[in-house]
């Protein structure tokens, strides 16, 4: 399973400093998510767009990501244009539609694609490790650092492991079917997993004991903000900025 | 259930996110090195199990173990399902980085306090109990969850949202029922097969 599948291309975009694009999404995240106007969320999708080009990622895997996040949004839009109070613009039957309702939908789903692509142009571009790593650098409390790599870490070993224990649980003719049997077996699945991974976590403990860690890691290769580093998240702020200041 | 980016209020975005910066400090500071390989793992391990699909009826839906996780770590819940939310916000765009706060919170909340109401009764010799309490503590955990989901909707859009609210609820039932189901099954059997760890 390859979940990282954004992350391997070549270009600018991926070569930028994880710091710098920890440090853009997030004050580029918050400002969309607390803006009410929709002219200036339409405008702030222009940014994403460009990293998102730039970034040359697969246009379809992208639309693919798009299309199962934004669910819920769609779940949303069977409530909001039918139940807010306001003007009403049209009614089928009982229901009758309200302008503002509309707009609110309307609202949170450019809100929420505009985020969802930024994240996806910038966060999706860089392996978790680098991210990992560019944390410690922005004052995150290194035990929360560490809790990361080694999950992360460790997600990979135990999707193998869970395979494993799926297909065996195959070839022995297992079908899954709505019926506590069903439950059952999923649940020893957990269970197992669990069991698995509580005895790894102290070979894990053990082995940090035998090679001296005392709740460190040396990193022996440094970030460098590099001129266009520099270039690139001063006018991504910028625009996030003046984005906020003109409404 | 993720909340997804763009939908919340700043108020619930900033409560969320508060509250969990709470329980993330009191998790990390239980959290010492000695235990840290474990939560990571554990933690792991709920990531891939948010991955298994089970059966309901014509649909499936995938495990969310937060009742479990509680039981088995307490306040380390706070921060193994907030490294799990976070890392799934950046693989699977699931969620994301504003409402992370938020997102956490409706799920590692329920966990400590099922953990809480039902790590006692879970080590009681009668069967009957621990059946019970282990039920409760799968099955709660969903239902909190649900209606921690429901308020802040309601809270950040609006009276508009009170159907939508009671449906996101009703659909949390039938998953409430097969989490707690399988919590039941999970903790009998680390309990058959390796008990220290509970």
């Amino acid at each position: 399973m390859d979940m990282e599948e954004f992350a391997s291309g070549k270009s600018w975009v991926h070569n930028l400093d994880p710091r710098v694009k920890i440090v853009v999404t997030l004050v580029f995240s918050v400002v969309v998510a607390l803006n009410n106007h929709i002219e200036m969320t339409a405008i702030s999708l222009i940014l994403p767009a460009f990293l998102l080009v730039c970034a040359r990622l697969d246009f379809g895997k992208v639309t693919e990501r798009l299309a199962i996040v934004n669910t819920f949004v769609l779940f949303l839009w069977l409530f909001l244009p039918f139940s807010a109070p306001g003007e009403t613009v049209y009614s089928i039957g009982p229901l009758t539609i309200q302008r503002e309702g509309i707009y609110q939908a309307f609202l949170i789903t450019l809100k929420s694609n505009s985020i969802i692509l930024m994240a996806l142009a910038l966060l999706g571009t860089s392996q978790i490790f680098t991210l990992v790593h560019a944390m410690s650098h922005l004052w995150v409390p290194d035990k929360l650092v560490h809790l990361f790599f080694f999950c992360f870490r460790y997600i990979h070993v135990i999707n193998d492991e869970y395979h494993r224990l799926s297909n065996a649980m195959k070839m022995r003719g297992f079908k899954p079917k709505t019926n506590i049997r069903t439950y059952r077996a999923y649940s020893y699945l957990v269970g197992m997993l669990l069991i698995r991974s509580f005895n790894r976590s102290k070979r894990i403990l053990q082995a940090m004991r035998c090679r001296g860690f005392k709740g460190k890691f040396y990193i022996l290769h440094h970030y460098e903000m590099k001129r266009y580093d520099y270039a690139v998240g001063s006018s991504s702020l910028a625009f996030t900025i003046l984005l906020m200041v003109a409404k | 259930m993720h909340i997804s980016e763009g939908v919340l209020s700043a108020p619930v975005l900033g409560a969320g996110a508060v509250l969990t910066f709470a329980g993330l400090a009191i998790g990390l500071k239980r959290m010492d090195y000695e235990k840290l390989p474990e939560v990571a793992v554990l933690s792991s391990v709920f990531f891939v199990a948010s991955l298994i699909h089970v059966p309901i009826g014509p649909s499936t839906a995938h495990l969310i173990l937060n009742g479990l996780c509680g039981v088995l770590l307490g306040w380390m819940a706070f921060p193994a399902i907030f490294v799990g939310l976070a890392l799934q916000g950046v693989l699977f765009e699931f969620g994301g980085i504003t409402t992370l706060g938020v997102n956490t919170f409706n799920m590692a909340f329920p966990a400590v306090i099922m953990g809480f109401i039902c790590r006692y009764f879970i080590k009681s010799p009668r069967l009957a109990v621990r059946v019970i309490s282990e039920f409760v503590a799968g099955a709660g955990a969903i239902l909190l969850s649900g209606l921690l989901v429901a308020v802040c909707l309601v809270v950040a859009l609006g009276e508009s949202m009170d159907s939508a609210a009671k449906l996101v609820v009703l659909a949390h039932i039938p998953v409430m029922i097969i989490e707690g189901l399988i919590t039941v099954f999970v903790v009998e059997f680390i309990l058959k097969v390796q008990p220290e760890m509970l």
